[in-house]
């Protein structure tokens, strides 16, 4: 019994780790361009983008789900995305606003003497930016961003408001069969995965603590 | 004609005039300081030179060529402003060195850069032997600025006095026309500024030109074939050392020079 809830668990828990890297690896970039356009200097662009940032932020990312979700649907009468991607798109979005805020912070606590430095020797603003400025951007960014991915790991489980079956939903599933206890279980599968990520986070904050900035 | 040929320089900050119509020659292997109290202009000069601030009007010319003109600056592609902002070196106050790379790459990154960019235009260069003469170029910059046993070093781990020599180094790696220092020893503990000093004074030696804006008034003596005093966005005095020092004619310039007398007397 405990083996095969164990498994059944794991089953989900898959789920719950698909929708973590997949949040990770679309909404790093996403962030980055949602954050240059908040800090863009045409103003009707970054007027828009603060607007948008203020929206999915001020908003909870539950309803943000069941609007990606629902919304199509009522409007015009089409279901265009699946369960799955629904969630997808929604944890992607609001993942993006945060990641560039983090990204924004960092990239303007960068002084400006970094960027005269560059412009004086001559490099272009790309060169300035991923020579010069972009490492000290991460060094400064990892703890805050760590925080930010830990929450996400745990922010899957709302995944379940439109029956998408992760692990916490497998857990409820024995729940009302009357078993309470797999509910609880869920908690081992998050501690052992967000303590790998600390581990993770830590081994790159060494790796970038060779220099000061 | 002079070297460096600056026209009426104005810019302004909003409503504030920084610069009111700088008229300033260097001529070649000359090093001019300027003097001036805070606020008086002489950094934001300095700048305007480096292409960091834009001039609202004004000419300059180098060696007969014209870097820059107000009337026509903003039609000029980035890629020419950079080209020209290269014949000048720029030394910041707050030495502004990459804190990420140790010191040899400090100074070698931007020719590695434009090496790179050569290479793209010129299939016929051999990327190794370019790369190697540039390494060498930068052990030979550290030499002389005392820092070899540093090479390897980061930022963090240097003195202030350390750090600005490698920003000086870093600076003549790009082989500058005119050296620009904004004063340089500003950031610096006391008895840091002398290594520093030490540095500049032994490119004198060389014959670079040079352009210095300081607060160090005995080096400005020592070391300068030229020393303006700018107050208020204007050139108000300029001549030799002797002259601007031990004889100034503008009651500004007497006041300023009494008061810093006063200041090195307490």
């Amino acid at each position: 019994m405990f083996w095969q809830i164990t498994l059944d668990l794991l089953e989900g828990f898959g789920n719950t780790c698909l929708l973590f890297f997949l949040t990770l690896v679309l909404a790093i970039p996403l962030g980055l361009l949602v954050a240059f356009g908040a800090m863009s200097k045409i103003k009707p662009l970054k007027a828009v983008v603060k607007v948008f940032i203020w929206i999915i932020r001020g908003t909870p990312l539950m309803l943000q789900i069941l609007v990606i979700f629902y919304v199509p649907g009522l409007l015009f009468e089409v279901n265009l995305f699946s369960r799955m991607v629904s969630v997808l798109i929604a944890f992607v979005i609001n993942y993006a606003c945060y990641f560039a805020e983090i990204y924004r912070g960092g990239i303007e606590s960068i002084t400006k003497g970094q960027y005269e430095a560059g412009q004086v020797l001559g490099m272009t603003k790309g060169q300035i930016f991923f020579k010069v400025v972009l490492l000290q951007v991460i060094k400064r960014i990892v703890p805050p961003m760590s925080n930010e991915i830990i929450t996400l790991v745990k922010d899957t489980s709302l995944a379940r408001v439109i029956i998408v079956v992760e692990i916490l939903k497998k857990a409820e599933n024995w729940a009302t069969k009357g078993l309470i206890w797999p509910l609880f279980y869920t908690g081992v599968y998050y501690l052992l995965f967000v303590g790998l990520l600390t581990l993770l986070f830590r081994a790159l904050e060494k790796k970038l603590s060779y220099f000061k900035a | 004609m002079a070297y460096l040929d600056i026209k009426n320089f104005c810019k302004k900050f909003g409503e504030h005039e920084v610069l009111k119509g700088i008229n300033l020659t260097v001529e070649k292997g000359e090093v001019v300081s300027i003097i001036g109290s805070s606020g008086s202009g002489k950094t934001t000069l300095l700048r305007c030179i480096n292409f960091l601030e834009t001039p609202d009007i004004g000419v300059m010319t180098l060696d007969g060529e014209t870097l820059f003109n107000a009337e026509t600056v903003k039609k000029e592609k980035e890629s020419v402003l950079r080209a020209k902002r290269l014949n000048f070196g720029m030394v910041f106050q707050s030495f502004n060195l990459f804190p990420q790379y140790c010191v040899m790459s400090n100074i070698t990154l931007a020719p590695l850069l434009q090496l790179k960019e050569r290479v793209k235009k010129d299939k016929t260069l051999n990327l190794a032997e370019e790369k190697q003469k540039i390494i060498e170029e930068a052990e030979k910059l550290l030499e002389k600025t005392g820092l070899t046993e540093k090479k390897n070093a980061y930022p963090y781990e240097l003195s202030g006095g350390q750090q600005q020599r490698v920003a000086i180094a870093r600076a003549l790696a790009l082989k500058p026309k005119i050296l620009c220092f904004d004063e340089p020893t500003s950031a610096l503990d006391p008895e840091l500024t002398g290594e520093v000093l030490k540095v500049i004074r032994s490119l004198k030696d060389e014959d670079r030109t040079m352009i210095i804006v300081t607060h160090e008034m005995g080096f400005a003596k020592n070391v300068s074939d030229k020393v303006v005093f700018m107050a208020n966005g204007v050139i108000e005095e300029e001549g030799t050392p002797k002259a601007v020092f031990d004889n100034p004619k503008s009651e500004k310039l007497k006041a300023f020079l009494s008061n810093v007398k006063d200041k090195e007397g307490e």
